[in-house]
């Protein structure tokens, strides 16, 4: 699924430039740089509190940054609201997942169609052709894509009736389902037992090769992103303090003594 | 011919009711009184199901309903005495008064379209604020509204307006039928087809996502001030026709009938009938109406009544009696019978 278009592929699908963050006397993120290329996938990591869900937040556009630019595939998210973000190419999913559970399986995915609608409030009530189509579409796609993702036997479920695990992954289905062009992952392992995790690591790598989309991974833990990531950021307390492939990091002192506290230097 | 039937059964079940009771009030079959209460409780579905979108739906806590149905009563109970009948203030009719029988609705959806604009009072701060704090905007906007009226002399202020039955009169004098009964049973079929259709829609399931979960609503592209802006300004410009439809069939409104005591009892209906069910908030209007009637004897002890009800129904179903499914949730077999689109 590679585009013909050499100069799209040489903008990159999310560039930050020297992002800032404060809140109040607290600098959550500072002088955050990145650059990731199509279909690349990069990880950032760091302990507790380090400041990475805030990363995602300020590119999500929950947050306008303190200081610096965001750019999705050359354009600035500067004043957008989140929902604006998304539909320049952004999806994410939440370190506590946040689907809506209340609503079936399908409809997850059916609603987070929403921007996508062909019709509005009018044509809803009034049943128009406009309308039948478009909900048509959304519901075939959403099967679709629940089936792929061998889902399709929970349609007409609640989240909250799925195994923990399948919950992380119908998240990341209905983040997929926004076909996104980079994808955001915070920390999609937190709470799964060791199987799940490998399973959700084959996950991750089957959606890197089938979707044209850029993954930026959050990870808590440092062997999930060992064994996904190449391209890896270290930050603590907001300073990015290392970055590189998975074996410099590893063996970077900065990074043990923040993982391991400076006592153990 | 079972899935045609299937497909019109709503509709013919729909057209025979209002037939009935149509025929029934023209024959004056049905006294008076029971055709108030009938009307009432038009009026009430019509303000607990769409108060219900916003408290059960949206679930946001919304407890001025009443200052929407003051504006749609007397933006309607104006316009129709400014357009049809002879008034002290306003003088002659505008239009000649024998058309009223065919504008009505107009005058009535107009007072919706008014409290609909009026709903932009707390739609727009509901864009940063919730919960609690929106609560009491609500509160404060259904005042202002009541102050407003009360504070403007040329209709009346807290006297009130009057002036409806002569509009009424006119329409039955061109046409001699029970036009009350008529437009209330079909603006309360309209309000639960509309509401119906819209909850049922993609589109407006991004109100219960926006409810379970607005960040990741705002995320997953749902436009949510936009959505928050058509949710209370649907449910308040329905609270306005509920209003017109209010005023025209007492024929005589004042700024004291459209209270917070008014507001609170909207939100009795739509507790009592459980959060975010379109059937629950009918029924539930249903029984509040006759339940309000039963107790009428017992004059201002039926509040300490009511609200007992209420106490005892949030202690022992705090969802409310239907929870948040509908009717045909609760019994599958209803499926068989009918079918939406
Ligand atoms: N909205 C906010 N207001 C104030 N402080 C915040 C806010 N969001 C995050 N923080 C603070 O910023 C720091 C980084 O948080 P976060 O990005 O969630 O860390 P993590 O790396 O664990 O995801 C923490 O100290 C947190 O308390
Ligand atoms: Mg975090």
């Amino acid at each position: 699924m590679q585009t013909n278009n050499t100069i799209e592929e040489s903008v990159p699908v999310l560039e930050i430039s020297d992002m800032t963050q404060r809140f109040g006397g607290l600098t959550a993120i500072a002088d955050f740089s990145v650059s990731l290329g199509s279909n690349s996938m990069a990880g950032l990591i760091g302990p507790n509190g380090a400041g990475k869900t805030t990363a995602f937040n300020l590119v999500s556009g929950f947050y306008q940054p303190t200081e610096g630019e965001i750019l999705i595939c050359g354009k600035p998210t500067a004043g957008l609201k989140p929902h604006k973000v998304t539909a320049l190419g952004v999806a994410r999913t939440f370190q506590n997942i946040r689907l809506w559970n209340q609503m079936t399986v399908l409809d997850n995915i059916r609603v987070a169609q929403h921007g996508k609608l062909e019709y509005g409030f009018f044509q809803a009530v009034l049943r128009t052709g406009e309308y039948f189509q478009c909900e048509e579409r959304i519901e075939k796609e959403a099967r679709e894509l629940l089936e792929i993702f061998e889902l399709d036997k929970y349609v007409d479920e609640f989240p909250t009736n799925l195994p923990y695990g399948l919950q992380r992954k119908l998240e990341i289905v209905r983040a997929l389902s926004e076909k996104p062009k980079l994808l955001l992952l915070d920390e999609p392992a937190a709470g799964l037992n060791s199987a799940d995790i490998q399973e959700l690591i084959r996950l991750i790598r089957w959606i890197h090769e089938t979707f044209d989309v850029t993954i930026w991974l959050i990870e808590h833990h440092m062997d999930v992103m060992m064994e996904l990531c190449d391209d890896i950021k270290v930050i603590d307390f907001g300073q990015t303090i290392a970055e590189g492939n998975a074996e410099h990091v590893r063996n970077h002192p900065a990074v043990i003594s923040a993982y391991l506290g400076d006592d153990n230097i | 011919m079972k899935s045609l039937l299937q497909r019109y059964s709503v509709q013919l079940f729909l057209v025979t009711l209002g037939g009935i009771i149509t025929y029934l009030a023209y024959q004056e079959a049905i006294g008076l009184y029971f055709l108030s209460v009938m009307m009432f409780m038009g009026v009430n579905i019509i303000l607990s199901t769409s108060l219900n979108l916003v408290n059960g739906n949206m679930g946001e806590f919304s407890c001025g309903h009443a200052g929407f149905m003051c504006v749609g009563a007397y933006v309607s109970s104006i316009l129709g005495v400014l357009l049809f009948s002879k008034d002290k203030i306003f003088g002659a009719p505008l239009l000649d008064p024998g058309l009223a029988v065919y504008l009505f609705p107009l005058v009535i959806i107009a007072g919706g379209i008014a409290a609909a604009l009026a709903g932009l009072l707390v739609a727009i701060p509901s864009f940063k604020t919730r919960g609690d704090y929106l609560a009491i905007i609500t509160i404060a906007a259904n005042y202002i509204i009541i102050s407003l009226v009360e504070n403007l002399g040329v209709i009346g202020g807290s006297r009130g307006f009057m002036g409806m039955k002569k509009v009424i009169n006119a329409m039955r004098d061109t046409v001699d039928l029970p036009w009350m009964v008529i437009w209330v049973f079909i603006f309360t079929v309209f309000t639960i087809w509309l509401l119906r259709r819209y909850n049922t829609s993609t589109f407006g399931k991004g109100v219960s996502a926006i409810c379970q979960d607005e960040v990741a609503a705002e995320i997953m592209s749902v436009n949510t001030n936009k959505m928050k802006a058509i949710t209370f300004m649907l449910s308040s410009g329905l609270a306005g026709v509920a209003g017109g439809l209010f005023a025209y069939i007492i024929g005589y409104v004042n700024p004291g009938s459209f209270n917070i005591l008014k507001s609170t009892e909207v939100l009795v209906m739509v507790y009592l009938g459980g959060m975010a069910s379109l059937s629950g908030a009918v029924m539930s209007a249903m029984f509040f109406t006759i339940l309000l009637e039963v107790l009428r004897p017992l004059q201002i002890w039926k509040w300490v009544i009511i609200p007992l009800i209420l106490i005892i129904v949030m202690q022992f179903r705090p969802e409310g009696i239907m929870g948040n499914r509908e009717l045909s949730d609760v019994f599958p077999w209803m499926k068989r019978f009918y079918r939406f689109k």
